[in-house]
């Protein structure tokens, strides 16, 4: 639909800049804080034009340096922790998630159905409702700040297995069929034509996971107790402390953009795949 | 190489009482390096039969062998053949080499052979400059070149086509019908190919099997198919138009059918009397059909006649007569030949 209406551009744009405005203050907001002393933030009102203490906060983050109250884990630390732990729960969901649309579509064995249906029930059992249990578990077997403690209770996943159920679905049967008369095994169909045709759909999987990953918050706030194993989410809070003592914001604030740049580096690296994998079924 | 026998071979869908029999019984040897093309309509069987024989489909009962070897319980990869399939099912995200090369991959031929290999099937099906693109970067007619390359480089003992040529349109199907006839004569290898198309099954055929509801009605040449239908299914699905079956013609036996197709009845002065109902024009020919009303009932009879011919005019009575060496007679119950 082509229509020329000055006043419905001067509409939609205004629309769309607010929209933009509203989502980017905040940042903005976050930036200025970051870039300014610790007692110039919290006077009132505060400052809104980028102040000159910004490479003395980011180092002070980075290097867990900051002088206030709450913790001191430098960010670099947390920061691998947190890819470390992002990159174990995405390549995991996608492999498990790979492997059981594989088992659930190609194969016919006892109970298919059943375990089909126990994995779509999952769906509604996300971690905050088994906490308590998985918690049990995980610390039993000693998994406490820990890599594995960190990742291993949040790899499976329906959705994703959902997801590359729905597309094998549409891989032709004739294709499975060549394959069976170029002698190619189960395990040879899924590595050789499988995985390779899944590729876009990876993709797409890879980078909501990745930021479902870095951004876990309560799982994490549980099983890490120690600051060696702290991801950066968890930093943040902890770098809140509580009742009056003094928070230093602006190293926060620092330690929070920083944070942000890892997701949103794989959302603009990937974006293509991205956008890709949801709409188009390479066939 | 290698003959194929088919020895009373039924396929049915699940169990006990429940259980749909789609093919009845059926008995067929195929010659070492023959070519045999399986025809009917939808429904009929036909790809379920030429799946089993490529061990897509189990044998509810009976055996099939390929060259003396009962195939039964044998995975398609084991029984030295190849299939070429409706809709190509080539590897989207491989090569043109690739895709015919996978196989022998598979089957760990040396690198240097699997060359060789393909870019001799390469040079036959003209595919040489295409090796290095994608099949989505060919066309309907090159993917289906493709297909049937990955079919050669195997060095099969059995070909097997399933409808390949469906999804051509008609120019090239009759190019690509002529290739699979040369690939024939050239390799020689004993092929199975299925099709609903009757001009297919006629120009490729060295011997057809015609099937109608899991019955092979009728296996033999397609002179023997056309001048001798064994059953009045074969007579009217093969020809076109279809063959005019008389149910109650005044001179024939009671219970009998009487066949003459519309090529045999020649325009006369005297003889059957037909009030003509319409003319189609086809080009070469013109098709008349019209309306006998004898004394026992009425009949719709087609007549095939040359361009040449003078159109007769609608409403108009004209008198046919049927070649009596090209008429035919059937069972009126069972639709045999008698």
């Amino acid at each position: 639909m082509v229509e020329r209406r000055p006043l419905l551009d001067v509409l939609s744009h205004a629309v769309l800049i607010l929209g933009v405005l509203v989502v980017a203050f905040p940042l903005y907001l976050t930036f200025v804080a970051s870039t300014h002393t610790a007692d110039a933030i919290v006077q009132a009102p505060m400052p809104l034009l980028p102040g000159t203490h910004l490479t003395e906060n980011y180092s002070a983050a980075w290097y867990g340096t900051g002088g206030g109250n709450g913790s001191k884990a430098p960010v670099g630390q947390m920061m691998l922790v947190s890819l470390i732990s992002a990159l174990i729960i995405t390549l995991g969901k996608i492999a498990i998630s790979l492997l059981s649309a594989f088992a659930i579509v190609y194969f016919r064995f006892p109970f298919r159905m059943f375990f089909f249906w126990a994995i779509f029930i999952t769906l509604m059992l996300p971690v905050e409702v088994r906490i308590l249990p998985t918690y049990k578990v995980v610390s039993d077997l000693g998994m406490l700040n820990s890599y594995a403690g960190l990742t291993v209770p949040l790899i499976a996943s329906a959705t994703a297995t959902f997801l590359f159920r729905q597309f094998f679905l549409t891989v032709p049967e004739e294709l499975v069929e060549a394959a069976r008369m170029d002698g190619a095994g189960p395990m040879r169909f899924f590595k050789d034509v499988l995985v390779p045709l899944s590729k876009t759909s990876i993709a797409a999987l890879f980078v909501i996971q990745f930021i479902y990953g870095w951004n876990q918050y309560l799982w994490p706030l549980l099983v890490t107790t120690n600051e060696n194993m702290y991801p950066v989410v968890i930093g943040i809070k902890r770098m809140i402390s509580g009742g009056d003592a003094q928070t230093e914001w602006n190293v926060v604030m620092a330690t929070a953009l920083l944070a942000m740049i890892p997701p949103a580096l794989v959302v603009m690296l990937m974006q293509k795949w991205f956008v890709k994998g949801l709409v188009d079924t390479e066939k | 190489m290698a003959a194929i026998q088919i020895r009373n071979v039924v396929k049915r869908y699940g169990t006990g009482k429940t259980a749909n029999q789609v093919i009845h019984g059926v008995d067929a040897d195929i010659g070492d390096g023959e070519f045999v093309v399986i025809v009917g309509p939808s429904g009929c069987g036909k790809s379920t039969l030429l799946r089993m024989v490529a061990g897509l489909e189990e044998i509810s009962s009976g055996d099939i062998s390929i060259g003396g070897r009962i195939v039964n319980d044998l995975e398609p990869s084991e029984r030295d053949i190849a299939m070429v399939f409706q809709n190509y099912a080539l590897y989207p995200h491989m090569s043109v080499f690739d895709n015919m090369a996978y196989g022998l991959k598979i089957a760990k031929v040396p690198l240097a052979d699997i060359k060789t290999r393909v870019d001799k099937a390469a040079r036959i099906l003209e595919l040489g400059p295409f090796l290095a693109r994608k099949p989505r970067e060919l066309s309907g007619g090159q993917r289906q070149r493709v297909a049937m390359g990955r079919a050669i480089v195997r060095q099969p003992q059995v070909f097997l086509f399933d409808e390949p040529l469906s999804n051509l349109d008609a120019k090239l199907r009759a190019q690509t019908r002529l290739e699979i006839q040369k690939l024939h004569r050239e390799l020689g290898i004993t092929s199975l190919f299925v099709t609903h198309d009757q001009v297919e099954a006629m120009t490729l055929a060295q011997r057809m099997i015609v099937m109608n509801a899991g019955v092979m009605e009728q296996f033999g040449t397609p002179e023997e198919v056309y001048t001798r239908p064994a059953t009045t299914f074969v007579a009217s699905f093969i020809g076109s138009p279809p063959m005019n079956l008389l149910r109650n013609a005044p001179d024939a036996k009671a219970g009998t059918i009487v066949g003459v197709r519309p090529e045999h009845l020649d325009i006369t002065d005297s003889g059957w009397g037909l009030r003509v109902e319409a003319v189609e024009m086809l080009g070469a020919e013109r098709l008349v059909h019209g309306l006998w009303s004898h004394g026992a009932g009425d009949e719709l009879v087609t007549i095939r006649t040359e361009e040449s011919h003078a159109v007769p005019a609608l409403g108009a009575t004209i008198f046919v007569r049927p070649r009596p060496d090209r008429m035919h007679l059937f069972d009126a119950a069972s639709g045999k030949r008698l």
